[in-house]
């Protein structure tokens, strides 16, 4: 068939005149006029990014809780696995575990990624913060513990005065001058450049900035706001009434229904490897898609709904004609 | 001095080159008639076939003004009235291609336009669908806003746990802005091409039920 000509293909069909050329011209006119009148009447959307200076300043004791819960290893980038590191496990789905494939190829140490590091760059010539920094490295991990399970019990009831958090008297070790002047260094903007800058001028690569804001709570909670959140459909969001990527529907759909939202799940697929599950249910689906025109049932489905026929109305109203 | 000679031919003895066997495969396979016909079977009257062309317009748009938006840079359109016209411009003609080519790809399932030895040119037009997918997907990470930032928060846990995150990085703007204004863009302009030549090279579908031939 597919070496058949068109001649031969169509012989026997009536013709009618057909101008391609003027077709694509008008369309191209029709599609600019659309688009340039909604572009210039509804503008699109620009909210601003959230840096870690407003975040620290909006947002004080979260960023310290944030930065303390780095040192005790208990947010989520620090228990993340691979691409960042080996602590956690990785979503897996029945026995493939694609994520640990490829290793730790983006290695991330949180807590010294965001907060020794940049305290031993930014606060190198604060006496009060060197020494800091040796107490707290020179310490056991039990002793660590020690310092932080009450700290991070006492920012639970934490206040702000003047942009700089106090908590309630007790043993917290080096932690309470550590995270003053992380969070000094935070909210004058110096955080940002150097969880960006690594030692290089020119950069384009934010994954540290934005794991770090991912593991605290006033992103997610501005992106609530907005509706960009996984269980607000967010993937398909845009900030406003703007249309988003609408076309990601059906890719988003299975975050909100079982088993991809439930602890136990079901064969397998749970809440706790639904975005493993849905890529791999989304690579079928789009295969099957392809492969439509061998799949019987859904190749047979145009000719059980007879849609064609309003599409056709030309080709087949002779036959009503005649009926 | 050698001349050319019009009309020169070829004698049937003479060796057959690569060139112009490809030259007799195309003028075979996609000669000009096809490539621009001016006449059409009568039942291509209907909009549906017009989903396919304003999804052409709607790309041209989507490339002119994403070329003016990487010619100016990534910062521009955030500071710059002239440049936040053009970022809207792209944005709607995003809108308007995707909206196309949904309605393009549905009429063309209820047309079931993959028979008669089109099932490549069908399965041609999932890929671009996918790529198409990609390539906004990486516009959005590239916008250098808020959305962008959650976007790519959110995305990282599909991409890690599939461990495509490895190498493909949402969280690095340069890598999501490069593939955005170069790769990717390639890949669809690229796939939508040989769409179109395979649409032309074997014409539109005949109706549901014309398989035998002609329908009187």
């Amino acid at each position: 068939m597919s070496r058949q000509t068109q001649e031969e293909y169509y012989k026997g069909i009536k013709t009618v005149r057909y101008d391609l050329v003027k077709e694509l011209t008008l369309a191209l006119v029709g599609v600019g006029i659309v688009a340039v009148v909604v572009a210039a009447f509804l503008s699109s959307p620009d909210v601003p990014p959230v840096t870690i200076a407003t975040w620290s300043q909006n947002d004080p004791v979260d960023f310290v809780t944030t930065a303390t819960n780095e040192l005790a290893g208990s947010t989520t980038s620090a228990g993340y696995g691979n691409p960042y590191n080996t602590v956690g496990a990785g979503q897996q789905l029945g026995p493939i575990q694609p994520q640990n494939w490829f290793g730790t190829r983006i290695p991330i140490d949180s807590a010294n990624t965001f907060v020794i590091m940049p305290l031993q760059h930014a606060g190198s010539s604060s006496t009060d913060v060197s020494a800091a920094l040796n107490t707290w490295t020179t310490a056991t991990a039990d002793q660590q513990g020690l310092w932080l399970k009450p700290y991070i019990q006492a920012l639970g009831s934490a206040t702000v005065s003047g942009g700089a958090v106090s908590v309630a008297a007790g043993d917290y070790g080096p932690l309470p001058v550590m995270m003053s002047n992380l969070l000094n260094i935070a909210q004058s903007g110096g955080l940002d450049g150097l969880l960006m800058i690594n030692g290089r001028f020119y950069q384009t690569d934010y994954t540290q900035a934005l794991l770090f804001m991912g593991d605290g709570t006033y992103l997610a909670n501005q992106a609530a706001q907005w509706n960009l959140t996984g269980s607000q459909w967010g993937m398909m969001n845009e900030t406003g009434a703007y249309p988003g990527q609408t076309w990601l529907w059906l890719y988003t759909v299975w975050y909100q229904i079982p088993p991809f939202t439930s602890p136990d799940g079901f064969l397998g697929v749970n809440a706790a490897n639904a975005d493993l599950s849905v890529i791999v249910m989304m690579t079928v689906l789009t295969a099957a898609l392809a492969l439509v025109p061998f799949i019987p049932i859904l190749r047979d489905i145009p000719r059980w709904i007879p849609i064609h026929r309003l599409i056709w109305r030309t080709y087949y109203a002779p036959k009503k004609a005649t009926a | 001095m050698v001349t050319a000679k019009p009309g020169l031919s070829h004698p049937a003895e003479e060796p057959v080159s690569w060139t112009l066997r490809v030259r007799q495969v195309v003028d075979r396979r996609l000669p000009m008639e096809n490539l621009l016909p001016d006449r059409q079977p009568y039942y291509v009257g209907s909009w549906v076939y017009v989903f396919g062309v304003i999804t052409i317009a709607a790309l041209v748009w989507v490339v002119a003004s994403g070329v003016v938006l990487s010619f100016m840079g990534p910062q521009w359109w955030h500071d710059s009235s002239l440049g936040r016209f053009f970022n809207s411009l792209h944005f709607w003609s995003v809108q308007l291609f995707f909206l196309s080519m949904v309605l393009h790809l549905w009429g063309q399932y209820f047309m079931a336009g993959w028979r008669h030895g089109r099932a490549s040119t069908w399965m041609i037009g999932v890929v671009i669908f996918g790529i198409s997918i990609l390539t906004a997907f990486t516009g959005y990470l590239s916008q250098q806003n808020f959305a962008s930032q959650f976007v790519a928060i959110n995305a990282k846990d599909a991409m890690n746990g599939a461990g495509i995150g490895a190498f493909f990085n949402v969280l690095n703007f340069g890598q999501m802005y490069g593939l955005h204004v170069m790769l990717l863009p390639i890949g669809v302009t690229f796939l939508v091409v040989v769409h179109i030549v395979m649409v032309r090279m074997r014409g539109v579908v005949k109706p549901i039920d014309a398989e035998g031939g002609v329908r009187s």
